[in-house]
């Protein structure tokens, strides 16, 4: 992830003093020992089947949190992100009633994307706080999702815009086009975030705007194109919505904004910027998945399984704040 | 930026497992019988969410007749009205469970058809409850009240109780396009005996079945229509809240008010006059046969198909003649929540 770390880690101490150090093992520590534990309790959880479950499950949330990680990297946040995607859903049904999928779907991508610039450009132009702007437009865009549907819900048919939900086999592993969109979306934006110019932007923007500015980086328009990419990422995880459940339902996904906070988080990105990336997200995205699909093959309660996500939360603050003391 | 004392890596690890193990615990003392035996009839239950009274009482009594057949009962829930994705997850892994039978009451009759044709293809027989998917034959059975029947009956007994005067009605509907309200209100009118846009129908609201947006659907109706007296409502809280209008303008010797659903709340605000007549429906019994055709199945092979009436019963205390119900008292012996 980080070359600064590698860098140091070859020079001074050794290959194992920089594994201890890797701010992901933490996180992946965590999904190895659940994933033990639950192939202890369950005889099914190791399965391929279930395997592939857990994948599918974590499709469209984890997808969303590829998005939030890059708000929360510049230390914003964006509570609207699953209302957007939900919008999304909802116009490429209409639209591929009236004009075909293509239609549908480079609609969904404008309306998601022209939805990430107004947050962009409320947070960037206007600088208002992103915690206060993506409020304010996910109650609109909830109550425009439901006057655009109508409070009802449309079917969409089968074809390219439920193609993210088709299944293919891999050997006995047997899964969706929407895991493997996933994957890309994560492989790309990992690429972006550590590989390119962008990406060091926007890790120096979430760390201190102004140190940014006075380095010559031009910080607002690199804000404003991290919310321009969530909106395609929202997109995405519209289209990928529409493959698991061919309905488009304005009710659906109430929660999506937080568990993609949630997956952030747990996976060691800093709410404070500048801190972390989306491969901790991906192990965080999976923790919450194994941990729903462990817990509800080992007959828990699903309220125990919210329990068990919150105290992950909340310890993967802590860790970020003890960290974050001890390098101030 | 990345560079991190030892500790922090460490203490991240360490704070994680003792999160995951004590919820792995959880897990182990939570199923007692999990594995083990491989002949245990094994049953799942979906339901829309897990705090809504009546699908309290239809897991309660799924639990109690899965208790007296030896069998496991498996209960899932959707995390809020309208959460398909979570009703997809809990059929998932019910399969993933190796459940022989799955009895759902879905959120949208249409947003869940590939996971339970998933299931289906699996082998597990998968049963509707309550509510009916789109189309009916999705899943092999559908055990659920009929809702144009009971519909009828608040129709009747609201129509009965008007007796000769001029009628004007009101109809606090639940949300557009949903299967149960449609049944409820084509039946009332059915009942009643007037047809849809009828001139008799002065005022049409949706609540969503609650009912703050009931009484406050209401009050907003009787500034316009303050002739009414004969009342549609979707479910108890929307009969609830409309009475709180009706109230606070005064005119509850005016206004006849119908409901459908027999939760022991709604049944109380019948007894208490602040629901004329309310229609049962029973939970307990679709909760009950659903669990019985999984175990039927797996013993002797028999699928069950169609669609089963569980019943409804008009719950009043002031009956009208040639129609059938049943007092309060009654009604408070066997409703649910």
């Amino acid at each position: 992830m980080s070359s600064e770390a590698v860098l140091q880690g070859r020079s001074s101490r050794g290959i194992i003093r920089q594994i201890l150090r890797e701010p992901l093992l933490g996180p992946l520590l965590a999904l190895v020992l659940a994933v033990i534990i639950f192939s202890l309790v369950s005889e099914t959880f190791l399965a391929p089947y279930n395997l592939s479950l857990i994948l599918q499950q974590s499709v469209v949330v984890g997808i969303l949190a590829v998005g939030q990680t890059l708000i929360i990297l510049t230390a914003g946040i964006d509570l609207s992100i699953g209302a957007v995607a939900v919008l999304g859903t909802i116009v490429m049904a209409q639209a591929a009633g009236a004009g075909g999928p293509l239609v549908a779907l480079a609609a969904t991508f404008l309306v998601c994307v022209a939805l990430g610039a107004v947050n962009g450009g409320l947070v960037t132009v206007l600088r208002l706080p992103p915690f206060i702007v993506t409020l304010g437009t996910f109650t609109a865009i909830q109550a425009a999702t439901r006057l655009l549907a109508g409070s009802q819900t449309y079917q969409v048919p089968q074809g390219p815009l439920t193609f993210l939900g088709t299944s293919f086999s891999i050997g006995r592993f047997n899964t969706t086009y929407g895991v493997v969109a996933m994957l890309l979306v994560y492989l790309f934006v990992w690429y972006a975030l550590s590989q390119t110019a962008w990406g060091r932007h926007v890790y120096a923007v979430g760390g201190n705007i102004n140190a940014a500015r006075m380095s010559g980086i031009k910080s607002g328009r690199n804000l404003f194109s991290v919310y321009l990419a969530t909106g395609v990422i929202a997109a995405i995880a519209a289209w990928a919505a529409l493959g698991r459940i061919p309905n488009a339902d304005p009710n659906a996904y109430q929660n999506a904004n937080l568990e993609s906070i949630t997956a952030v988080v747990i996976g060691g990105t800093s709410l404070f910027g500048g801190r972390g990336g989306v491969v901790g997200t991906l192990i965080g995205t999976l923790i919450v998945g194994v941990l729903r699909n462990g817990l509800t093959l080992a007959g828990v309660d699903s309220l125990y399984q919210n329990i068990a996500t919150g105290i992950l939360v909340i310890v993967a603050v802590a860790v970020d704040q003890f960290a974050r003391r001890r390098s101030l | 930026m990345f560079a991190q004392p030892t500790k922090r890596a460490l203490s991240a690890g360490a704070l994680a497992l003792a999160g995951a193990l004590a919820f792995g615990v959880a897990g182990c003392s939570g199923s007692s019988d999990s594995g083990g035996s491989d002949e245990q009839i094994k049953v799942g239950l979906v339901t829309k969410t897990d705090s809504n009274p009546f699908f309290v009482k239809l897991r309660e009594a799924a639990q109690a007749q899965a208790d007296a057949s030896g069998a496991e009962l498996i209960s899932l829930a959707g995390a809020f009205d309208g959460d398909n994705e979570g009703q997809v997850a809990a059929i998932e892994n019910l399969v993933s469970q190796g459940v022989q039978g799955i009895l759902i009451t879905p959120n949208s009759s249409s947003g869940i058809l590939n996971a339970i044709k998933s299931a289906r293809d699996a082998g597990v027989i998968v049963i509707a409850l309550d509510t009916a998917t789109e189309p009916e034959d999705a899943v092999d059975a559908t055990f659920a009240t009929d809702n144009l029947a009971a519909g009828v009956s608040q129709g009747e007994w609201v129509k009965a109780t008007l007796g000769d005067t001029a009628p004007q009605i009101v109809m606090l509907d639940g949300t557009p396009g949903g299967t149960v309200d449609t049944f409820r209100h084509d039946g009332f009118l059915q009942g009643f005996g007037v047809e849809e846009g009828a001139a008799e129908i002065v005022g049409q609201e949706n609540t969503n079945g609650d009912q703050t947006k009931a009484q406050t659907a209401m009050e907003n109706l009787l500034q316009r229509a303050p002739g009414v007296n004969a009342l549609y409502t979707i479910n108890e809280p929307a009969a609830a809240g409309a009475y709180e209008a009706i109230k606070g303008a005064g005119l509850t010797d005016q206004v006849v008010i119908g409901s459908v659903d027999g939760s022991c709340t709604g049944v109380e605000n019948v007894k208490n006059g602040v629901i004329g007549a309310t229609v049962m429906q029973f939970p307990a019994k679709m909760a009950e046969q659903g669990v019985d055709a999984v175990v039927k199945y797996v013993q002797d092979g028999t699928k069950p198909s169609g669609f089963t009436d569980t019943g409804s019963q008009l719950i009043t205390d002031t009956p009208v003649d040639g129609l059938d119900s049943k007092d309060t008292s009654w009604g408070a012996e066997n409703c649910w929540g």
